[in-house]
């Protein structure tokens, strides 16, 4: 970063400063960013450090073959919430979705972004890139998607590809990919790729993989396949609430029968939770108000290569191609369900006794009663 | 002489879209609107479990995200003839009616005021003025002078940082725009607001549906049970939070959008004589109190109106092979049968054939084909869809409840029934139907708890969801009212798999190209005879295609690879 244009652009201190916020207020606000991101109280002063002096980073957003569901599912973040993003911490510079601008004008402003902040934006890519024929399955301005890509691409820091569609290719890339969809790091080589899978990514979780690298100047740290590791290093089933049902072979055998009403595990109506990674078990949507699972239907592994050719989505594990399901996990399962489903057959034989009781001694009391009548 | 003008990125809008326009005497004389992004869902899907569709089709937009899932369990549902339970109307209905207020508001302030408002004018405001007219149109409590101040300061920093962001490259300052400073600072602070109150009343579908965008569906019903003594089931607590985020919404639509949309129109009403268009209008019509299969109960009646003839509806019939077609003459496909045929979407045959200028190009041949959109017809007329549509339907239909809104608005804003037929008219109508909508919600709402007191928990009926209790071939459609209007897709089920899905999304109607008799769909039509100020800064294309609420990504007609025929499916 030029030393030009941290003078140009106020820092995040001085934009809280000046909106009246206190030093005090400051620190709060880092302790928060910290605890946010998991880190350890030495962390905090970093991050405090960090958003004295890094003036706003100019953000160039691009769209291409994708439903918008991720720049929907950014504006949901509830923390930081994205009024504060787009006006104090990065600038926004280039987004079809919300900019201002139109046609020339947009392109203008994007232009502008690319020469003045060469080698210091931040780009964010929304979409997959169609590659058959000469790229006019996409075009923006009269330039095909990949053109677009690759000027925007070499001057940027880092490249955020958001979404499924942008890290893996998504629905428009399920076989036959009749457009030869294709994700981001297959066009780009020789830049510092993030991917935030899912279709779309929770709102926090990008919020949060965008503040990582304001806040910190550097990329968080990745899995083996470029996925922050704060958010893609547990599997859904290992996070799930409902996974004692599972180990205990409990399980919704259709779907509303009085096992879903119950909360049992979804794994035989199809959940795919064992193979994905995600934080949707910890982290819940829409600032914790519930994930697919906990509204009883099962994970259809949104975040994971060619997911869409996993099904099909009713299909339990095995069943469904592509996975390499543990096995094993599997028979734990079907044995632990054998030996509950005796406990279960114990259990109904009980009630029934029970109810017969009640059932004759309702019998008794209605004969009386027709005696009185 | 013509200036031919391009607007490509048209932004604030979902997907691609491009205009180029032909500027004569400081009108437009011809528009061309054009799609320019494809993805072919419909190839895709061949050969798939028809159940899980839904969730295909669901990623066509994330914008207007659940109204597709829900036309794609409707199409299964239909085909193989499942009936769900009263709860999971209701359901559905109450995630339909969160979608709308949703995605009006956030069309409002998000997508469509930039074009009303100057956020640079909105720094001269006077903060105490600006606090009296705010108390003077709505009751809404974040009014005081000290607020509006607080804001027009960090509206001020953020200017003066030099790093205006998405707002950088505006028409600020354009002669069109009309606002008081006061107004528009108004406008800035609800755009924060409603900014904030979206990521709320989302939450609905993510009690339901477990997420948003893209909540889940499922064939049949719903996947959420109903279990009002499990903590992990449609409980008290969840229905309360339901109610409470409807609650909040009803009030943000009366409170903040309504009077904003009154306020700001009436320093527009010119434009409630520009921008109208076709003047023919298209409803399928949603939302039954009794359920989807009762359309004599919907509370969006369907019908279609021509020539603006509100007190002529017409009946709509989307499985009669001569009323909706789809016709190809200016769209990159190419038919078996001759690019002048038109076929109903049963016997959808298309395939992509791209014969547009290679990119990089500046301009479209538009005397050939120029767009991913195919042209559907009704019995032959281009229609528009959507809000105005919905609300002339409603009112040609004689309902007291849309004759009492827009008599009312039609009052205060003093302009007569004409202006309906307008830009202006348009946006109205988006939040007129959005205050009807905001109501509906919580009907509906309580005709749940009434359907769960009365000891009904169902909300799934799987009798046929396994494949084997399904007919060897079934054919369906289902249909809802996208935010953006009429929405239908059609499925051809074989031997449990789909041979064949189309969709005829509410954007295809509006923003098509020609058709083979060289007839403009609406945004074309829409667009003829605008009055531009100034070429370089067409603000008022922006006004009348935002007026629509564009939404490209549904829009581009997907496509069948091997251009199958179906006719030849038997009607079971």
């Amino acid at each position: 970063m030029t030393t030009e244009t941290l003078t140009k652009r106020p820092t995040y201190y001085e934009e809280l400063r000046g909106k009246g916020y206190s030093r005090r207020d400051f620190m709060k606000y880092c302790t928060m960013m910290a605890a946010f991101m998991g880190l350890q109280q030495s962390g905090i002063a970093q991050i405090a450090d960090a958003m004295k002096k890094t003036p706003r980073i100019p953000v160039i957003w691009l769209h291409f073959q994708e439903c918008t569901c991720c720049s929907e599912s950014f504006i949901r973040s509830s923390h930081p919430i994205t009024a504060d993003i787009v006006l104090d911490q990065i600038s926004l510079d280039y987004t079809e979705t919300l900019m201002a601008a139109s046609g020339h004008q947009a392109e203008e402003a994007m232009q502008k972004t690319m020469k003045d902040h060469y080698g210091e934006y931040v780009l964010c890519v929304e979409g997959s890139v169609p590659m058959a024929g000469d790229g006019e399955y996409c075009c923006i301005g009269g330039r095909s998607a990949k053109q677009i890509l690759e000027e925007t691409a070499a001057g940027a820091k880092a490249i955020l590809c958001w979404g499924s569609c942008a890290c893996n290719g998504c629905v428009q890339a399920a076989k036959p990919n009749p457009t030869q969809a294709t994700p981001i790091h297959k066009i780009i080589k020789g830049k510092p790729i993030v991917k935030v899978p899912g279709c779309p990514p929770i709102g926090e979780v990008m919020a949060g993989t965008l503040m990582h690298i304001i806040t910190f100047g550097t990329l968080p740290e990745l899995d083996g396949i470029g996925r922050p590791k704060a958010f893609y290093s547990k599997r859904i089933h290992d996070s799930c609430y409902r996974r004692p049902f599972y180990d205990a072979g409990m399980f919704v055998e259709t779907f509303d029968d009085e096992n879903a009403k119950k909360g049992y595990c979804l794994y035989k109506v199809g959940c795919k939770g064992p193979s994905t990674y995600n934080a949707c078990g910890i982290m819940k949507w829409n600032a914790g108000v519930s994930y697919p699972i906990q509204s009883g239907h099962g994970c259809f592994g949104c975040t994971e290569e060619k997911f869409w050719d996993n099904g099909p989505i009713y299909a339990r594990m095995p069943e469904a191609g592509g996975f390499g399901i543990e096995a094993t996990a599997d028979k734990i399962g079907m044995v632990a369900l054998g030996v509950t489903a005796a406990g279960i057959a114990a259990h109904a034989v009980a009630t029934n006794l029970r109810k017969k009781e009640i059932v004759d001694n309702l019998i008794e009391e209605g004969k009386e009663s027709e005696k009185e009548l | 002489m013509a200036n031919r003008i391009v607007i490509d990125p048209i932004t604030r809008i979902e997907g691609h879209l491009r205009i180029e326009a032909e500027i004569k005497d400081g009108k437009i004389s011809e528009a061309y609107s054009a799609g320019t992004m494809v993805r072919m869902l419909e190839e895709i899907l061949r050969g798939r479990d028809p159940r899980d569709a839904w969730a295909f089709v669901g990623r066509v937009c994330g914008v207007c995200t659940t109204v597709h899932s829900l036309a794609s369990v409707r199409a299964v549902e239909d085909a193989l003839d499942i009936v769900i339970p009263p709860n999971a109307e209701h359901v559905r209905n109450i995630m339909f009616a969160t979608q709308y207020m949703h995605d009006h508001v956030v069309h409002f302030y998000h997508l469509h005021a930039l074009d009303w408002v100057d956020i640079v004018s909105a720094l001269k405001a006077d903060p105490k003025k600006t606090s009296e007219i705010a108390q003077s149109i709505s009751n809404w409590p974040k009014s005081s002078p000290g607020y509006f101040s607080d804001l027009q300061k960090r509206l001020t920093k953020f200017v003066e940082s030099g790093q205006l962001g998405i707002f950088a490259n505006g028409y600020w300052g354009h002669p069109a725009y009309k606002l008081p400073p006061e107004v528009n600072l108004i406008g800035v602070a609800h755009y924060l607001e409603a900014l904030e109150w979206q990521k709320e009343i989302v939450k609905v579908h993510t009690v339901f549906g477990g997420k948003n965008p893209h909540p889940n569906y499922l064939v049949g019903g719903m996947a959420c049970s109903i279990g009002i003594d499990d903590a992990s089931a449609i409980n008290a607590e969840r229905l309360q939070l339901v109610h409470r985020l409807l609650k909040q919404a009803k009030e943000f639509v009366e409170q903040v959008y309504i009077p904003d949309l009154i306020a700001i129109a009436s320093f527009y009403k010119d434009w409630g004589a520009i921008g109208g268009g076709l003047g023919n209008y298209l409803v399928y019509g949603d939302l039954s109190p009794n359920g989807y299969r009762d359309p004599s109960t919907y509370k969006f009646p369907a019908g279609a109106i021509l020539n603006k003839k509100v007190g002529e509806v017409m009946d709509v019939d989307l499985r009669e092979d001569n009323e909706i077609q789809e016709f190809i003459s200016h769209s990159w496909y190419e038919y078996a049968g001759g690019d002048d045929a038109g076929l109903h979407p049963w016997k959808g045959e298309t395939k992509v054939k791209y014969t547009g200028p290679k990119p990089p190009y500046d301009f479209l041949d538009v005397n050939e084909k120029y767009s991913f959109l195919k042209t559907p017809r009704w019995k032959g007329n281009a229609m528009e869809v959507g809000p105005l549509a919905r609300v002339l339907v409603g009112y040609g239909r004689g309902r007291e409840e849309y004759k009492e809104v827009v008599d009312s608005t039609l009052s205060a804003l003093d302009v007569p029934i004409e202006a309906l037929f307008s830009t202006l008219g348009r946006t109205a109508a988006r939040g007129l139907e959005a205050k009807l909508v905001a109501h509906w919600a919580l009907e509906f709402y309580d005709m749940l708890i009434a359907n769960i007191k009365n000891g009904d928990t169902r909300m799934a009926n799987m009798e046929r969801f396994k494949p084997d209790t399904w007919p060897k071939e079934a054919k369906g459609v289902g249909h809802t009212e996208a935010p953006r209007g009429a929405l239908a897709h059609w499925i051809v089920i074989q031997n449990e798999k789909i041979a064949n899905y189309q969709l005829v999304v509410p954007s295809t109607w509006n923003a098509s190209p020609r058709d083979k008799n060289g007839v403009s769909s609406a945004y074309e039509s829409a667009l003829k005879d605008t009055p531009i100020a100034d070429d370089h800064k067409p603000v008022e294309i922006l006004r009348t295609v935002h007026s629509f609420d564009p939404c490209l990504a549904c829009a581009v007609h997907l496509y069948d690879e091997e251009g199958k025929h179906i006719s030849q499916v038997k009607v079971l």
